[in-house]
């Protein structure tokens, strides 16, 4: 597809990147010469430097013959009005960062109709989401629901002494009366799509695929904790946390908000009633065990400077807070924080790329092929696939055991008439079914690419 | 330095190399000669080294930056020179290897400077893979290889620049392989319409192809001792208006295809070229107007000889070494000239050209007003200073690579006219020079030290010098 993206930003980068790696013709636009003859050293595009409001720019793009448009730079304003122009010169799909409050809360809908956006993107919103979620169920680092809900793909991090370390994965169904899937393993910075004989060991992170109610009876087995965090701390006062607070407390918890901006915090005064925000720099541990830090149930570190996050999360995680979310932009970062034994990382730029990368593919499935979803999981290095069985599909009613899959490559649920089934060697596909496909190393564009 | 990907690289070159070497082979094994095995063999050798290099370094990561492109590159021309040299030595039609290389180097450089003192005694296949050269150096053997080969690097943008000559290199597509892919296109489309056209006019079919592949890639290797003069009028119309077409920047062939005829009429480079195509033209025509019988005669021989020398091609219909000084002092400057940026041509560039004088006015207005801001404006956009520096920095080791080769060349007991037409000839990839390197005559008196140099010459001309000499510096090969 031909994509043009304005704004060569920490978002916009992240996208060419994933982007480009998805094979797709990308057009990156910039208003900055230096930055635009980084982009065109990096990465396998086309780079045009010139403003995104700018017709004559535009159209040097293409944008003319464009499947999809991303304006992504820092400016709300001139994100929409570049694809304002774009949609008049005929792009087909226009997506805006939108980021602004006011837009957000009490117009976004009037916005996208009037301006033909085919999406607005918020990366503070879908990251607040994502904390949120995590929140609900702490124990797990990150959460992916499959959008009818009776599928969830949990991600969490075996302690040392988890009664599951040291099991072979065949032996674990047998022990554990839950109907659950190991779909994928992370150790150290590889991935792996393990088979019955694989053995887990602490410190591994798994990706669990199972019905939400399986998922509950699991965690008690493993006496993990699955309370909702009630008392939430955060520090920062970002967009993020605004979004964060706002669906913490509506669900019953207790907000506690630091930032040094005192205009930030009246601000936030005003808008989150009920919030207990505390003028004061997150920096000092005093002040951060005054406020109670010891006895939350989680922390969560938005500032935006990376280096701080993590060290006050590490600070967080020795006075043994049960839950302590990071935020960090810089992919490099993410290992090194993983490595200080921090292991819930939220980097907006991902979940925002995620989101494209996925719209992107929606939008290649009109062509002909069936991705319904997509979903990344574990960092970025694996992928979670929703697939429309189609009655064409040449595997139809075989049993699963006597089809040869490709490596690296798991087929982790089939949902029939609403319901969830985890599959074994003898469950068959049948058409109309959706079925969910782990894959790390693919790049998969229909059912057909899982199979050797 | 990412050597795997470096040698892995080169390897694919080589295959490349050995695929290209079919044409030849099976041009001699239709006229039944025996360099037929020559070509075999030489086949043989390319795939093994290609196969070795392929599987002996398979990179961890196909990331390069500038220093690994510099590197394939420089090495990729010096080896498929070193192959290509081959078939000449084995099938003992040019018995010492130096000689054979210069052939070659000059073939896929699109010099067109040849040692052969009887080209009409060669065999048909070797004359066929020397015209070949042309065709595949003209575009670049780079470019080539990243047509075919797809996911290269995501970084094959450094490459196409080493590769590609002009200040600065372009994507006519967001994909550097979709834009190595429709430069590939246009250039064989236009080959086959010359091919048509020199076929209508009469020109026998071998002949056809191998003068369109000189054009083509502005090589200038003839199958005639008298090169294009003893062909029809017709003939040598095509073949000059052609010569000037290859000498055009390529994307103004891509912007008349998607429509935008425009922005090809605005193009400040193709006025200029036109510009001094036309006054030279105008000079040289009254130079030696009382030479020749007819004005059509006086026109066709200016034409023919100034598109010649200014596409970097070097083919002749009439010995120029005999015109008058004027008219050598035109051709030997627009020998520097050289094509536009983006063509197969040789010489410093009209582009190049156009910036450097820019500049030099930009700085006259400096002395006279200290503060006053200027910027330097290149088709309808503002020139980066970075450009404009590195312009001129170019043109200073431009004139200082002369020299040196110059000064070396004089070692020969030859006139300063043969030996200054020698060294511009071979560095801006023209081919004949005048006195003692003229059109009716060629390089094979001087000594295999010279020809040595003039290669050398050759491949820096071709590669614009700094991808060839930053490539072959040891110390970019050092571990980091």
């Amino acid at each position: 597809m031909k994509i043009v993206i304005v704004g060569c930003g920490k978002v916009g980068e992240a996208l060419i990147s994933s982007l480009v790696k998805e094979g797709h013709e990308v057009v990156a636009v910039d208003k900055s010469e230096e930055k635009i003859s980084e982009i065109n050293n990096i990465y396998d595009v086309m780079a045009v430097h010139g403003i995104g409001t700018d017709c004559e720019i535009l159209s040097q793009a293409g944008v003319d013959k464009a499947d999809m448009f991303v304006a992504a730079t820092g400016s709300d304003e001139l994100n929409m009005l570049s694809c304002y122009i774009a949609k008049t010169l005929g792009a087909q799909n226009t997506i805006a960062r939108i980021r602004d409050r006011a837009y957000n809360e009490n117009n976004l809908g009037f916005l996208q109709h009037e301006l033909g956006l085919s999406m607005s993107i918020n990366p503070e919103k879908f990251s607040a989401f994502d904390i949120y979620n995590i929140l609900k169920l702490p124990s797990a680092v990150h959460i992916e629901t499959f959008s009818t809900r009776n599928f969830e793909i949990i991600e969490l991090v075996l302690k040392e002494d988890s009664p599951l370390s040291g099991c072979k994965i065949m032996d674990l169904r047998k022990q554990q009366k839950a109907k659950f899937l190991i779909c994928a393993v992370q150790r150290g910075e590889e991935v792996f799509i393990p088979d019955g004989n694989f053995e887990l060991i602490g410190g591994d992170k798994i990706a669990l695929t199972a019905a939400p109610t399986e998922i509950l009876k699991l965690l008690r087995s493993m006496k993990v904790t699955r309370k909702q965090a009630k008392n939430v701390m955060i520090l920062g006062g970002s967009r993020t946390a605004y979004y964060l607070s706002k669906m913490l407390l509506a669900s019953g918890s207790s907000v506690t908000i630091i930032d040094k901006d005192p205009v930030r915090c009246h601000e936030l005064e005003e808008a989150l009633p009920g919030a207990n925000i505390i003028l004061g720099d997150g920096a000092q541990q005093e002040l951060l065990n005054e406020e109670g830090l010891a006895d939350m149930d989680a922390f969560v570190c938005l500032t935006n400077i990376d280096e701080e996050n993590i060290l006050l999360s590490y600070y967080a995680s020795s006075k043994e807070v049960p839950k302590v979310i990071t935020k960090v932009n810089r992919q490099e970062f993410v290992t090194l924080a993983n490595k200080l034994g921090l292991d819930t990382i939220i980097s907006p730029r991902r979940t925002i790329t995620d989101v494209v990368v996925r719209y992107a593919r929606a939008l290649q499935n009109s062509v002909g092929s069936n991705v319904e979803k997509l979903y990344k999981i574990m960092d970025g290095n694996a992928e979670a696939l929703k697939f429309n069985v189609q009655p064409d599909f040449k595997y139809i009613n075989i049993p699963l055991k006597d089809i040869r899959f490709k490596n690296n490559i798991l087929l982790a649920g089939i949902l029939r008439n609403r319901k969830a089934i985890v599959p074994t060697g003898d469950d068959v596909i049948m058409p109309g079914d959706k079925v969910i496909v782990i894959g790390t190393g693919h790049i998969l564009y229909d059912l057909a690419d899982i199979i050797a | 330095m990412n050597r795997r990907m470096v040698l892995n690289t080169l390897g694919h070159i080589a295959m490349a190399e050995a695929a290209l070497l079919v044409l030849p082979l099976i041009v001699s094994l239709i006229y039944n000669e025996g360099c037929a095995a020559a070509f075999l063999i030489t086949i043989g050798i390319c795939l093994i080294v290609g196969v070795i290099l392929n599987l002996t370094s398979r990179p961890g990561t196909k990331v390069i930056y500038a220093k690994e492109s510099f590197a394939i590159v420089a090495y990729a021309w010096l080896m498929m020179a070193g192959f290509g040299a081959l078939p000449f030595v084995i099938s003992g039609e040019i018995p010492s290897y130096i000689d054979a290389f210069f052939e070659t180097v000059s073939g896929f450089t699109t010099t067109g400077a040849s040692i052969l003192t009887d080209v009409e005694a060669m065999s048909k296949g070797l004359l066929f893979w020397r015209s070949f050269t042309h065709w595949i150096g003209g575009m670049g053997v780079l470019v080539f290889v990243m047509a075919l080969i797809p996911n290269m690097s995501d970084r094959s943008i450094h490459i196409m620049r080493a590769e590609m000559p002009g200040p600065e290199v372009g994507k006519l597509l967001p994909k550097a392989r979709d834009t190595a892919k429709i430069l590939y296109l246009i250039y064989i489309v236009l080959t086959a319409v010359e091919i048509v056209m020199l076929l209508a006019g009469g020109m026998p079919f071998f002949d056809s192809v191998v003068h369109t592949f000189g054009t083509a890639g502005t090589g200038g290797f003839g199958i005639k001792a008298d090169s294009i003069a003893g062909y029809s009028p017709y003939l040598q119309w095509v073949i000059a208006v052609f010569m000037l077409v290859f000498a055009l920047n390529f994307n103004l062939f891509y912007l008349i295809i998607i429509g935008k005829i425009k922005s090809v009429l605005k193009s400040t480079e193709l006025w200029c070229f036109v510009t001094i195509v036309a006054i030279s033209i105008g000079v040289i025509a009254v130079n030696i107007h009382k030479m020749y019988d007819s004005i059509e005669e006086v026109l066709r021989f200016t034409t023919f000889q100034v598109s010649s020398i200014i596409s970097t091609t070097g083919y002749a219909t009439t010995d120029f070494d005999l015109w008058p000084g004027l008219s050598k002092a035109v051709l030997m400057l627009l020998m520097i000239v050289g094509g536009c940026a983006g063509s197969t041509a040789g010489g410093l560039k009209v582009s190049r050209v156009i910036l450097l004088i820019k500049s030099v006015f930009r700085e006259f207005k400096k002395l006279l007003h200290p503060r006053s801001v200027r910027i330097v404006k290149l088709e309808g956009k503002r020139v980066d200073e970075q450009v404009l520096t590195a312009t001129a920095s170019y043109f200073v080791i431009y004139i200082l690579m002369i020299i040196s080769i110059f000064i070396l060349l004089s070692i020969e007991p030859f006139s300063i006219e043969t030996n200054l037409s020698a060294t511009l000839a071979c560095f801006n990839n023209i081919g004949p020079g005048f006195g003692t390197v003229g059109p009716t005559l060629s390089y094979s008196e001087y000594s295999a030290f010279s020809k040595i140099i003039l290669s050398i010459a050759m491949l820096l001309g071709r590669l614009e010098i700094f991808p060839l000499i930053l490539g072959l510096n040891p110390l970019i090969w050092k571990k980091r």
